[in-house]
């Protein structure tokens, strides 16, 4: 199938509340996006039928495009003219997503596997059921009849290990009996993946009241896992099993030339197809209104994290209760009253779709987002990481307490390429509250190329990378991805007065010499596009890379903010005095000039720089 | 040319926030259904009151487990010399489950029964035995004064009732049943402790400006069903219900009352109709859910009040309100928050506001005069 060229190729992406278009065509110069279109989802009462929502999306891409798609309700093949399409392809989250809850052994081991193999398929995982979770297990059978999940991914014992623990926790599955989300009288999905040797028992426990798979152990040795057979299996029974359950799926899988792949699932096979191509690592985040999503993918290993309760509106008050007023506000320059700003946080819960409308309310919610992806990237650290529990010589169930101290898989140091999408991040109104957002949040170190992408076509582009990656991927770095620019920040301690870096830069108007001092943010313009020739030489216990005050030399990329150099420090700390951190902030945002001056109203934004889109999501 | 400017109208119409429901004669349909197939009690027709049972099943009991091998110390697949009981018997909590004998029988361990209930499973693979608690009751309410439209076999019921209707913003606590009693004499009054005395017991308590938290304690102290008003402090929420709350996903929550605000978090007014509209019913019984979703699916609070009258449209056929000059409106978002206005002006360009977004707006007239600029997603329309 990839093999062909493909003229026009046309895919939907469901979302909860809305669904996406996009067609894209080949021209001479490779594939382009040539229009996007949306209507609302319509899975729920009154329509229930997801095609109703797909036939919406296209007509109004047809509308566009000025091209011919629809007969009636039925897409029209193969593209001739200025007709028809060639490939349809389509990803979900209607509904909820994908809900899996997740059963092993020892929380930091099998079940940790298992999660990774859950959030990896575009799950989110409700819960994970552990021996060592500390629960008792009559707590654990309450919380499986509590949650009503779409499926269940058991795991537990390498291959030949110990048995018995692993069939104590699928009694409990057993006993719990647990209704599926969709439809009270359907068997419920269950996937086993552990011990080989416990298959049996298994079978014997679970195939009577649930609709069992058993697929390869996920952790067949301590010191490998091997998560693609449960990835691909989760994949599978989403597809035939919950979505055939979903209204009007079974008419839009008739429709698709390749299955429907769940909308995280397909953004984290963009996210590989990238890291793959171009021999990268990269994060990839994106903040919607309730959840955040992180990918990253650091030699060639994938990760995914769904925060599920961190987002700027319906989940914006649990953003506030995790990280907690002070830092929120420790982002905003001006002193303002913490109960105003607590009940404005609270009210644009209950009211999701209002946006700011002040300054002052702007750099809240960007304050609010800056906390929401800090903490959803320390939870992605923490489950990308190595195997635990490897150099054990211990059986698996004795190791309940063992918190052998794995990596994390993600080295800043080592990114490359850092991506932000959702609402608040895209539709900024500069670009550079964008770029120092994920900064901020982020922390990158040493050079990393940063972009936001405009339209999130990452899930259509996703599947479409399954089936012709070089389209998806001409389409994503020309249509999609807005390069913001290059960070550099040196890895070390900021010292007050201290000198920091010194930069040898070529840049497309000619040489340039620079000296930093540590705790600076500066902006050297340098347009999309263009690329200039970068020497770092860091001084003191300044490292850019290569190590503590070695110098290293490289190319780097331009975009709509430019060449950002951040010597504030890592791990980046802000003054605790009011004043001394007020002035900092203030002196940071006029480097990159990320705010208006409100005081000055002759200071009008570059026309370029204006968004037509509210900041939230 | 007409056609395009007419559907371009139509679709800037749908840009603002759709306000709640607030109506004094409403025919709604509330579908009850249990959370397992059981019975269903009443037929199509039937006509109900709130507190009727129109359905019920039973819940599985709690599952127990106890391990017999570990009590006994042999291996699991053993166990089945020692038990002497099997699955699928009764027992009581202290009945002898298993007992084994050493030294040529000198020496007896016994296992007793954990809890009382039904032995479901024993498994010699593992060693343990499953014990089901007694089936836990559920009775479904009818909720809603009203008729019983359709039956849902096994699962539930639609009830219809004519009604008033107010929905909140935003609510906690579940179902509660009680008489309104409008306790503040305008909209704007904070509802406090004082107002507050044994003769509310089992009433819904109607407040207009916001409720402080030694209010809601008093609401408690004498035993009121629900408190409904206009707003409250954030702290205060926290504070009453023990923890911050994170997501709006409400109506479980462990408290003897549910509470609902129809404007929102901070100092604010209960808007004036909604007020008039909880006067005009002082003293009726009303159903109140505190039930919040605000996600895909959306569940608001709500008051439901049975009216005699048949209502004049249904909450299905209910139009959609489109905006158009002169529809009077409220502001959701600083800086004008919880301030009442009427459209002038549905200027249909983007309009660059202050933090240099370009979105759509309108101007609105306020209650002093002035004309002001707002986003069109920073109001809500105020239904008739």
């Amino acid at each position: 199938m990839s093999d062909r060229q493909f003229k026009r190729v046309l895919a939907t992406d469901c979302g909860s509340t809305t669904t996406k278009a996009i067609l894209i065509e080949r021209r001479g110069d490779g594939y382009h996006l040539i229009a996007r279109g949306e209507a609302p989802t319509t899975v729920e009462a009154p329509y229930e039928d997801v095609t109703r929502g797909v036939l919406n999306a296209v007509a109004e891409v047809e509308e566009l495009s000025g091209r011919r798609l629809l007969d009636g309700d039925s897409l029209i093949r193969p593209a001739e003219g200025a007709t028809g399409t060639d490939l349809y392809l389509s990803t979900s989250s209607a509904g909820g997503g994908l809900q899996i809850m997740v059963v092993g052994l020892v929380r930091t081991m099998t079940a940790e596997s298992a999660q990774r193999a859950a959030l990896g398929a575009g799950a989110i995982v409700m819960d994970v059921l552990a021996l060592d979770d500390g629960r008792a297990p009559h707590e654990r059978i309450e919380r499986m009849r509590q949650l009503r999940p779409d499926m269940i991914l058991i795991s537990g014992g390498v291959d030949g290990g110990e048995q018995r623990r692993v069939v104590e926790m699928a009694e409990l599955v057993a006993a719990a009996n647990p209704t599926a989300r969709l439809g009270a009288r359907y068997r419920l999905p269950i996937i086993y993946a552990g011990n080989v040797e416990a298959r049996d028992a298994i079978r014997e426990t679970l195939e009577p009241v649930s609709e069992l798979t058993i697929t390869d152990n996920l952790r067949p040795t301590m010191d490998r896992e091997s998560l693609q057979p449960t990835r691909m299996q989760i994949q599978e029974l989403f597809l035939h099993h919950v979505m055939a359950q979903a209204p009007g799926y079974s008419s839009l899988m008739s429709w698709t030339d390749a299955d429907i792949m769940p909308t995280p699932a397909a953004v984290g096979n963009m996210m590989q197809t990238i890291a793959r191509e171009r021999g990268i690592n990269v994060v990839g985040v994106d903040i919607g209104g309730a959840t955040t999503d992180v990918f990253s993918v650091f030699s060639g290993r994938f990760n995914r994290t769904v925060s599920a309760n961190l987002g700027m509106s319906y989940s914006v008050s649990n953003v506030l209760a995790e990280a907690g007023i002070e830092n929120i506000l420790r982002w905003v320059p001006e002193d303002v009253d913490r109960g105003g700003i607590i009940n404005q946080i609270r009210n644009k819960m209950i009211r999701p779709t209002t946006v700011p409308q002040q300054l002052s309310s702007l750099q809240v919610e960007h304050g609010i987002a800056r906390e929401a992806l800090r903490l959803a990237f320390e939870q992605h650290k923490q489950l990308a990481v190595g195997l635990k529990g490897v150099q054990q010589e211990r059986d698996i169930a004795d190791a309940f307490s063992q918190e052998a101290g794995a990596r994390t898989m993600v080295e800043m140091m080592e990114l490359d390429l850092l991506v932000g999408s959702g609402g608040v991040l895209s539709h900024a109104p500069r670009r550079s509250q964008a770029a120092m957002m994920l900064i901020d949040a982020f922390a990158p170190e040493g050079f990393t190329e940063l972009a936001v992408d405009s339209i999130f076509m990452m899930p259509q582009l996703g599947v479409l990378a399954d089936v012709h990656p070089q389209a998806a991927l001409e389409v994503f770095f020309r249509d999609c991805l807005i390069r913001l620019g290059t960070c550099l920040a040196p890895r070390g301690r900021y010292q007050p007065g201290r000198r920091c870096l010194h930069l040898s830069m070529q840049l497309p108007e000619g040489r340039r010499e620079m000296d930093l001092d540590w705790g600076q943010a500066a902006v050297i313009a340098l347009e999309e596009g263009q690329t200039a020739t970068v020497t770092a030489r860091p001084v003191g216990g300044a490292d850019v890379g290569a190590g503590r005050g070695r110098p290293v030399t490289r190319q780097v990329e331009g975009g709509q903010v430019g060449f950002i150099v951040d010597t504030r420090g890592r791990p980046l700390i802000l003054p605790s005095d009011g004043a001394q951190r007020s002035a900092q902030l203030l002196q940071w945002q006029a480097a990159l000039k990320a705010y208006p001056d409100i005081a000055d109203s002759s200071v009008a934004p570059p026309v370029g720089d204006l968004r037509t889109e509210s900041t939230l999501a | 040319m007409t056609d395009t400017s007419t559907h371009r109208e139509t679709r800037a119409a749908h840009a603002y926030t759709p306000g709640l429901r607030i109506s004094e004669r409403a025919t709604v349909c509330r579908l009850r259904r249990l959370p397992l197939p059981g019975q269903v009690h009443v037929a199509v027709g039937d006509q109900v009151a709130a507190t009727d049972i129109v359905a019920s099943t039973q819940l599985p009991g709690r599952v127990h487990t106890l391990n017999i091998a570990h009590e006994l110390n042999c291996q699991p697949d053993e166990i089945g010399r020692f038990m002497v009981k099997s699955e699928g018997e009764p027992v009581r909590h202290g009945d002898i489950l298993a007992e084994s004998k050493a030294f040529f029988g000198l020496f007896h361990s016994f296992v007793r029964a954990p809890i009382e209930g039904t032995i479901e499973a024993i498994s010699t693979t593992t060693g343990q035995v499953l014990f089901r608690g007694e089936p836990l009751p559920v009775n479904l309410h009818a909720y809603v004064d009203g008729t019983v439209v359709e039956v849902h076999a096994d699962e539930g019921v639609t009830i219809e009732t004519t009604c008033a209707l107010v929905q909140g913003i935003f609510g906690i606590g579940g179902e509660r049943y009680g008489q309104l009693r409008v306790l503040t004499e305008t909209p704007e009054q904070p509802l406090t402790a004082d107002l507050i005395d044994a003769s509310c017991r089992g009433a819904v308590l109607i407040g207009g400006g916001p409720v402080a938290l030694d209010a809601l304690q008093a609401a408690i102290e004498v035993g009121a069903s629900a408190v409904v008003t206009g707003a409250i402090e954030s702290p205060d929420l926290d504070s009453f219900i023990g923890h911050p709350i994170g997501v709006a996903i409400t109506g479980q929550e462990n408290i003897p009352i549910s509470l609902i605000v129809t404007e929102g978090f901070g100092q604010l007014p209960m808007a004036e109709r909604t007020f008039g509209i909880f006067r005009s019913l002082q003293g009726r019984r009303a159903s109140v859910s505190g039930a919040t979703q605000i996600r895909a699916g959306v569940i608001r609070p709500e008051v439901v009040v049975a009216t005699e009258q048949p209502g004049e449209q249904s909450e299905a056929e209910a139009p959609t309100p489109y905006m158009t000059i002169g529809s009077p409106i409220r502001l959701i978002r600083a800086p004008y928050f919880g301030q009442l206005a009427k459209v002038v002006e549905l200027p249909p360009e983007p309009v660059q506001l202050e933090t240099e977004a370009r979105v759509r707006v309108l101007r609105g007239r306020l209650s002093d005069g002035s004309v002001v600029t707002v986003p069109r997603a920073n109001v809500e329309m105020i239904q008739r």
